[in-house]
């Protein structure tokens, strides 16, 4: 197997009595979609505030591309190539489409320089560029104009995607992606992930669990703050731990 | 072309021809009026860059617009007493030059603005709003028992400072003076709202989770606009000071503070020319129903209140409609 | 400089404190369950100072111009509250900064309306007019010394309320949780309106016993209020404990300083200067200690973030 790009060790966060994360480890390696699991309360949003900047553990360590970035801010691990998308949608609701992409692709830049304080940067080519591509990969350009709060909840997830996109990021994160999204929208996000996944590794906090295993080529599965099962689709499926622990209550379903 | 649009270029001639009327029937005190107004206007514009932009709640903007009244009242008194500011390790005269006043007040407020927005915009929310106004005060307290520049009572500038090539003492001349800064502060304001700084600022406003999520300190963003805004609040001070040619400490008051604050609330929060129309509107107000009865303060706060309850917009909303994003 | 003048000092900055904290028990309170800045705290302090001077000049009694004070005040409170303040709770701070600052201004200038601008008086009662004998041969005005005593009773009816009464409780779980206790059933709109008219009336009887040292007039208010404000940073917002604290702290550091300092610049500057910079320095002591917890601690010292 190739070297993580993503590598969470024996991560531990306790909330007072709460053992929130206890011990985890994963990892994340080029070109695949590492799926994460588990009932609602298990401690997915957790794990991914710990991974992306805003949660510090209490300890063990989170290593990005070869760097141990366990005490970076979010901005810091932003910029160096961690995109990642909310569970909630965040973005800018006053803001166009366009704009928040923009965003992105400033950000991307890193500086604003002494130009960037008087040239309007809605006319600034190179921005336009990279924000038209990021919602073109999306299908968002027809709505480049549309005042985000105005948008479906679906197209905000898009956005958000978008905007990830613009990073050019070396991970993507994504927080429940597919979540609010009817049939129609899940099966094409699901069909713009599996492409994805050639540009950077997708690791994906997911309740859609068709969609989990038509993508995912490994999951991991969290309940009570603890890993207890990695493997691809079919262990995963075939695991009896996890069969009772989670798959067995959504059987039901 | 916007409504808004056509309403900003309205009021900006109107704040033209107001004077120019009034010089042709003789009415110099609405010259003065006038230009009080462009003066507010330009404080309110500094503060809205923080506030309406940035969504940076400052009460305490009275600080700057005292710091830059008090370098012209400095500057301007030593120039005026023959005596110089300092005479060792450099020698160091007032002056009475406009040009070089407003390059220290700009200067020292930009200063000012940097060291109390470095540890202002540590806190966040209620805790922002009121280290502001302590900072406030604490400049208020500090001008009041200096009595080196007058304390309570103030410094007296007796002639208006100088600007190459024209009489300043002629009011529509200094009008002209301050209408041409005005315009000069809402073109720089206007790109950099619209610049990636703008952008960036205003997102931060938005979603600080975003803007970190992309890569972008939020409160670097911050602490550059309250500078600018900082800045441009302190031009005004040292304006306010021509005017009057008075300084005092009530320049650093909580009261002005507020004023500064009723100015954008009544045209518009976060609206280029909000400040303006606000101004422009509390200076007639001050006028009007001031000559109506003293207490008209009672007035202000009840159509204050009112704007703030149902039409929070301001009179540019209530007039242009509502804000359309940037294209 | 002497240790009975030190002492006497301490006793005032202790007086000073406790009177700030009635201020800024009301405000944190009011942000604590409400989540609202309350601008206008001032203007209760200004009103329960007038109700007693009004109520002293028509009886002659401290007593009853002491329960006039807290009626006021509770009473304005009350109004203000069910017309304007009700409608801030869920707008931004902005907004709620502008509306109380429209207060301030039309009670001010309302009260100079019907009042006139010349100061009132308030008398301190006979039975407490005079210095009573402590320790180390320090006179003290006996006044001050019930303030204290009065403004510690009032702190320790406040920790029982809260700690001990079926209100207290609501009161608690409003600060933690305000949808919840909404769902649980409690008259939201009541406790709201009890908060904020207890949160007045504390001003307002702070501004009858603070009114009887200094001056009954408009405007009395917005300093102390700031003050409160400097307070309730410095103790954390929403904690009466932090109240306490930071009151304590910032009546002693302001009456020290204002003592102190000049004394202290006078061994190395001639007795003018000295003065003028101590003086200087000393009123901007609070403003300097409250920037410097905040650089350690961003949302006070017992601050939630």
């Amino acid at each position: 197997m190739t070297d993580p790009i993503l590598d969470v060790r024996n991560v531990s966060k306790s909330f007072g009595a709460l053992k929130a994360s206890d011990d985890i480890s994963l990892n994340l390696v080029p070109g695949e979609i590492h799926a994460l699991i588990g009932p609602n309360g298990a401690g997915k949003s957790t794990l991914i505030k710990q991974i992306a900047g805003g949660l510090k553990a209490d300890s063990g360590e989170v290593w990005f591309d070869g760097e141990d970035v366990t005490h970076k801010t979010t901005v810091a691990r932003a910029r160096l190539g961690l995109g990642r998308t909310f569970q909630v949608s965040s973005l800018a609701m006053d803001y166009t489409v366009a704009q928040n992409v923009v965003l992105g692709a400033l950000g991307h830049r890193g500086k604003i320089g002494l130009k960037g304080f008087f040239r309007p940067a809605m006319k600034d080519k190179a921005l336009l560029e990279v924000a038209h591509d990021a919602l073109a990969q999306v299908g968002l350009e027809e709505f480049a104009n549309a005042i985000t709060s105005e948008l479906s909840h679906g197209q905000r997830r898009q956005l958000e995607v978008a905007v990830a996109l613009t990073l050019s990021p070396k991970v993507f994160l994504m927080d429940e992606p597919m979540a609010g999204l009817g049939a129609e929208g899940s099966q094409r996000l699901t069909g713009f992930l599996d492409q994805l996944r050639h540009k950077a590794p997708i690791l994906l906090v997911e309740h859609d669990m068709d969609a989990v295993f038509s993508l995912a080529d490994r999951i991991s599965v969290l309940v009570y703050g603890e890993i207890v099962a990695t493997g691809t689709v079919d262990e995963i499926r075939s695991n009896p731990i996890v069969r009772t622990a989670y798959l067995g209550e959504d059987d039901a379903q | 072309m916007r409504k808004e649009t056509i309403l900003n270029a309205c009021v900006l001639l109107g704040l033209l021809a107001v004077p120019l009327w009034a010089l042709s029937v003789d009415e110099p005190f609405i010259i003065t009026l006038a230009t009080k107004a462009v003066i507010f206007a330009i404080a309110g514009v500094g503060l809205n860059f923080a506030l309406g932009l940035g969504g940076l709640v400052s009460l305490g903007h009275a600080a700057f617009f005292g710091i830059g009244g008090y370098t012209m009242g400095i500057l301007a008194s030593h120039a005026q007493n023959y005596a110089p500011l300092m005479e060792w390790p450099l020698v160091i005269e007032g002056t009475k030059s406009m040009p070089v006043i407003w390059l220290f007040a700009v200067l020292f407020s930009s200063l000012f603005a940097l060291v109390i927005g470095a540890l202002s915009l540590r806190t966040s929310g209620v805790y922002f709003i009121m280290i502001t106004l302590a900072f406030g005060q604490m400049l208020f307290f500090f001008m009041i028992s200096w009595p080196a520049y007058g304390g309570e009572d103030g410094l007296v500038i007796y002639v208006r400072n100088g600007f190459p090539g024209l009489n300043t003492l002629d009011p529509i001349q200094f009008f002209g003076i301050c209408f041409a800064l005005l315009c000069i502060v809402l073109f720089l304001v206007s790109r950099m709202a619209r610049s990636s700084f703008g952008l960036a600022l205003s997102g931060a406003r938005q979603n600080e989770e975003r803007m970190q999520a992309v890569g972008m300190v939020p409160y670097r963003l911050y602490l550059i606009a309250f500078t600018i805004s900082g800045a441009i609040t302190g031009l005004s001070g040292a304006l306010f000071a021509d005017l009057n040619r008075f300084v005092s400490p009530t320049m650093f008051s909580w009261q002005t503070s507020g004023e500064i604050m009723i100015f954008i609330i009544l045209g518009g929060t976060g609206r280029l020319f909000g400040p303006v129309v606000g101004a422009a509107v509390f200076i007639l107000l001050e006028h009007m129903l001031g000559g109506l009865s003293e207490f008209w303060h009672v007035y202000l706060g009840a159509i204050l209140l009112g704007v703030v309850l149902f039409a929070r917009g301001g009179l540019i909303q209530l007039v242009a409609g509502r804000e359309v994003a940037h294209d | 400089m002497s240790l009975v003048l030190l002492i006497e000092q301490v006793l005032n900055g202790l007086q000073f404190g406790v009177m700030l904290f009635l201020m800024a028990a009301g405000l944190t309170l009011i942000f604590g369950v409400m989540g609202l800045i309350n601008l206008a705290h001032g203007s209760f302090y200004m009103i329960g100072a007038f109700a007693a001077a009004a109520t002293a000049a028509a009886t002659g009694s401290f007593l009853l111009a002491l329960a006039a004070s807290l009626v006021a005040a509770a009473v304005a409170g009350a109004i203000v509250e069910m017309t304007v303040i009700r409608r801030l709770y869920n707008r931004d701070h902005l907004d709620q900064v502008l509306a109380t600052f429209a207060l301030i201004l039309i009670f001010s200038e309302g009260t100079r309306w019907l009042v006139g601008s010349f100061p009132l008086f308030l008398d301190i009662p006979d039975y407490l007019a005079g210095p009573i004998s402590l320790p180390f041969g320090i006179q003290y005005p006996q006044y001050r010394l019930a303030i204290i005593a009065v403004g510690l009773v009032v702190a320790g009816g406040l920790f029982a309320l809260i700690a001990k009464t079926r209100i207290g409780i609501q009161i608690r779980a409003g600060e933690s949780d305000r949808e919840m206790i909404a769902a649980l059933g409690v008259d939201i709109s009541k406790l709201y309106t009890f908060v904020f008219a207890l949160g007045a009336a504390l001003a307002g009887i702070a501004g009858a016993l603070i009114g009887a040292i200094q001056s009954v007039q408009v405007g009395m208010g917005e300093p102390v209020l700031i003050l409160a404000f400097v307070v309730i940073v410095i103790g954390g917002i929403g904690s009466i404990k932090g109240a306490l604290l930071g009151a304590l702290l910032v009546g002693l550091t302001d009456t020290l300083a204002g003592f102190l300092l000049p004394t202290a610049f006078g061994l190395v500057m001639d007795p003018a200067s000295a003065a003028s910079v101590g003086s200087s320095l000393a009123s901007m002591s609070i403003y300097i200690l409250m920037a410097g917890v905040l650089l350690f601690r961003p949302t006070g010292l017992f601050g939630s973030s």
